[in-house]
């Protein structure tokens, strides 16, 4: 049939799956609009309140999903606010398209009204992307980049569509759904070799990421846990692959990261890293980083192997069908000295864990824990808040952790936890700060509008906390431009956007709050006050190894 | 540091060079020389880059360009297994007092005299890379007006060619 580009770009959406997608329109994608109008019973289009909160809900749809998220937007100021919502989500990975609307192709290069470079300005942050300059290429480019987004590391793609070839039109022909890529495993000389690096071990490590979770490997990577006697860790975008409760489970690596985990890790003898590429927030000190260890690395990015950290084996394939080659070639075997001293770690921990009295983050997490429920997405913005949620949040469902951990984008949550809603067609939870609240609240007006169930909780403590942590541990106490003091009536403010809310300063308050959320199917606002100088520990300074970790410290007021 | 030569076979897109020079940019490669051109297909071009680093670096790149979509092949070229030239244009002045030497000179490097005018002497000379150091180091002795050199085009020997291992 014969179609306009419009029609066909919304067409191949609907073709490729996609139900929701989030976006705002503008003077050059007004002709994909009107395709989307016409097609609102087969694809709903979610209008946010910014473009980069629809990109940021595009990806909390994806990383909730595992299907690749989608966002529309207008050309010129409409693409460049996609970029943080891009490059957010290039950094952790997460099967992105969005789709841009530009000027018509005989006007492009001559900086018309609302014309910008997209392609190039996205360039270093989407794994590929393309300008369309033909409808007849069209179709075939958005099954391309459908293919490349969630194919292999998925990462996103942008197409820019001018608005002529909106208009222009030609032939359309349906097509299945495109797969991605069929994964392989690594190669078996490999394999091999990483099961006699895993039999001398004595202290074997597990330590995974998120490529567990785009891999599905979760399964394959506890049935090595058990086989070969070893605790398992885990980096920010690895939790909620497997529950939190897990008895090998130890919890997250890193700056913030539990002690025992991090312990753990530091004192293996060999660490088989999962899909996972040893950041600088995991390793610290890369020269001091677990020395006594030997490293069996699988990941399906070989760019990925050795990138930082020095592999003694490298694997480039599939996380899971690697896995799946590898076990029977381990014996059942059981390391209880090595079982023993990482008990004593996490005997360790637990003096370490802050009991005090009163509304402390670590209370407001464990209070927020009895009321998600299996289904429950709970999202992060940036800052102490993340890291506290990180290290108490219990984690029972994969793909329920949305959180900015390569990028550290703050603004993110809101968008992602709209986006998280519609993923799991339930109630999403933002957990948030002031500081990254205050950045795109504007997202309220969505999550009102559609009466999205988001349970927004602010841990409200004036300051940007995770700076004046840093101040006053690294910079003499100078807090520059990090105590915020506003005045935001933040119960007030989502009365304003048409949501309820209100402020909470006592664990039973928040208690009685949440309660109170949690029964509403609309959204809600919690403005939770703790302390300003309340600090996200254990922290490994920077520049650090484990040797240097910081489990206590109280501040002089 | 040693000097690395890369033979890349990108699919011929709108903008392929620059996807290619930004991946180099922003893991902090630099490049030594660059050429590029359409081959004997047109579906695809060839993009010869030399660079100076260290081993692991040169593999960091290779994997990273391999994760473009449009690079379809990569070979490291080495002394051993590849023919490389370059070519190189001269602009020296012309000196009466000079002359004579820069003949010499460029007979013995077998550059060929391609302008002469009172005042220039424009010599075009093919070889490998430090055959042209030698040269320009020898032309220093007198007054270079203009260098352009073309960088370094390398092709394998024998009868294997880049396009056998594609990765499409």
């Amino acid at each position: 049939m014969i179609l306009s580009g419009s029609d066909i770009l919304v067409k191949a959406l609907i073709e490729q799956g996609c139900d929701t997608v989030f976006g705002y329109p503008g003077g050059q994608i007004l002709n994909v609009y009107d395709s989307l109008y016409t097609h609102q019973e087969e694809i709903t289009h979610i209008l946010t309140a910014h473009e980069q909160g629809a990109t940021h809900a595009a990806d909390g749809y994806a990383r909730t999903t595992g299907k690749v998220g989608v966002v529309i937007s207008t050309s010129g100021p409409g693409a460049t606010n996609l970029v943080t919502g891009i490059a957010t989500a290039y950094l952790d990975s997460i099967p992105l398209v969005a789709i841009c609307g530009n000027v018509p192709t005989t006007q492009i290069g001559s900086d018309s009204f609302q014309e910008i470079d997209i392609t190039g300005v996205t360039l270093p942050i989407t794994k590929h992307n393309y300008f369309v300059g033909d409808v007849n290429d069209l179709a075939d480019t958005i099954r391309e980049a459908f293919k490349l987004a969630k194919s292999g590391r998925p990462g996103p793609v942008l197409i820019d569509v001018p608005k002529d070839v909106q208009i222009a039109k030609c032939e359309y022909q349906p097509k299945a759904p495109v797969e991605k890529e069929t994964p392989y495993a690594a190669k078996d000389m490999r394999i091999e070799e990483a099961a006699e690096y895993i039999h001398a071990s004595k202290k074997p490590f597990i330590y995974f990421g998120g490529g567990v979770i785009t891999a599905n490997a979760q399964e394959e990577m506890l049935c090595l846990a058990e086989r070969i006697d070893a605790p398992i860790g885990c980096s920010l975008m690895g939790l909620s692959a497997i529950p939190t409760d897990h008895p090998r489970f130890l919890g997250m690596q890193g700056m913030h990261g539990h002690y025992a985990s991090s312990m753990s890790m530091h004192n293996a003898d060999l660490i088989i890293s999962l899909g996972v590429r040893f950041n600088d927030r995991v390793t610290g000190n890369r020269a001091r980083f677990a020395t006594k260890a030997k490293i069996v690395h699988i990941d399906v990015d070989g760019s990925e192997l050795s990138k930082t950290v020095n592999a003694t084996c490298g694997l480039r394939g599939d996380v899971k069908l690697t896995l799946q080659r590898l076990l029977p070639l381990l014996d059942e075997k059981t390391r209880p000295e090595w079982i023993e001293q990482v008990n004593r770690f996490r005997k360790e921990e637990t003096e370490y864990l802050d009991n005090r009295e009163g509304l402390t983050p670590r209370k407001a997490i464990l209070t927020l824990n009895k009321y998600l429920g299996e289904n429950t997405a709970v999202c992060t913005d940036v800052g102490q808040h993340q890291m506290w949620s990180a290290q108490n949040l219990n984690f029972k469902t994969p793909r329920r952790f949305v959180s900015s951990g390569g990028l550290g984008t703050m603004g993110f949550g809101l968008g992602a936890a709209i986006g998280a809603a519609y993923g799991t067609k339930e109630r999403s939870v933002l957990v948030t700060g002031d500081g990254s609240f205050g950045m795109c609240l504007n997202e309220l007006a969505t999550v009102t509008t559609y009466n999205i169930p988001v349970v927004i909780l602010i841990m409200n403590n004036g300051v940007l906390g995770m700076v004046r942590q840093w101040q006053t541990l690294f910079y003499d106490k100078h807090y520059s431009n990090s105590v915020l003091n506003r005045s935001t009536d933040f119960p007030a403010l989502a009365r304003a956007f048409g949501a309820e809310g209100e402020t909470v300063t006592t664990p039973h308050e928040l208690d009685k709050a949440l309660s109170r959320a949690f029964s509403q199917n609309s959204p809600y606002v919690i403005d939770c006050r703790i302390d300003k100088d309340e600090f996200v520990l254990p922290m490994l300074p920077p520049g650090g190894s484990m040797d240097d970790i910081i489990t206590k410290l109280e501040v002089e007021k | 540091m040693n000097r690395y030569t890369l033979a890349v076979l990108v699919r011929n897109q709108f903008g392929v060079l620059n996807r290619l020079t930004s991946m180099f940019r922003r893991r902090q490669f630099n490049i030594s020389s660059i050429t590029a051109s359409e081959t004997e297909s047109n579906e695809y071009s060839r993009i010869t880059f030399s660079f100076d680093g260290e081993d692991d670096g040169k593999q960091q790149l290779i994997n990273q360009l391999y994760k473009l979509p449009d690079v379809c092949s990569i070979k490291e070229l080495t002394g051993e297994n590849s023919l490389s030239c370059e070519l190189m244009l001269i602009k020296l002045k012309n000196d009466p007092d000079t002359r004579n030497e820069i003949h010499s000179a460029a007979e013995a490097f077998k550059a060929e005299t391609i302008d002469y005018s009172r005042d220039s002497i424009v010599l075009r000379l093919i070889g490998n890379g430090a055959r042209m150091d030698d040269f320009i180091s020898l032309m220093r002795d007198y007054t270079i007006l203009e260098i352009c050199r073309t960088g370094t085009a390398s092709i394998e020997k024998g009868s294997s060619i880049l396009r056998q291992n594609l990765n499409l």
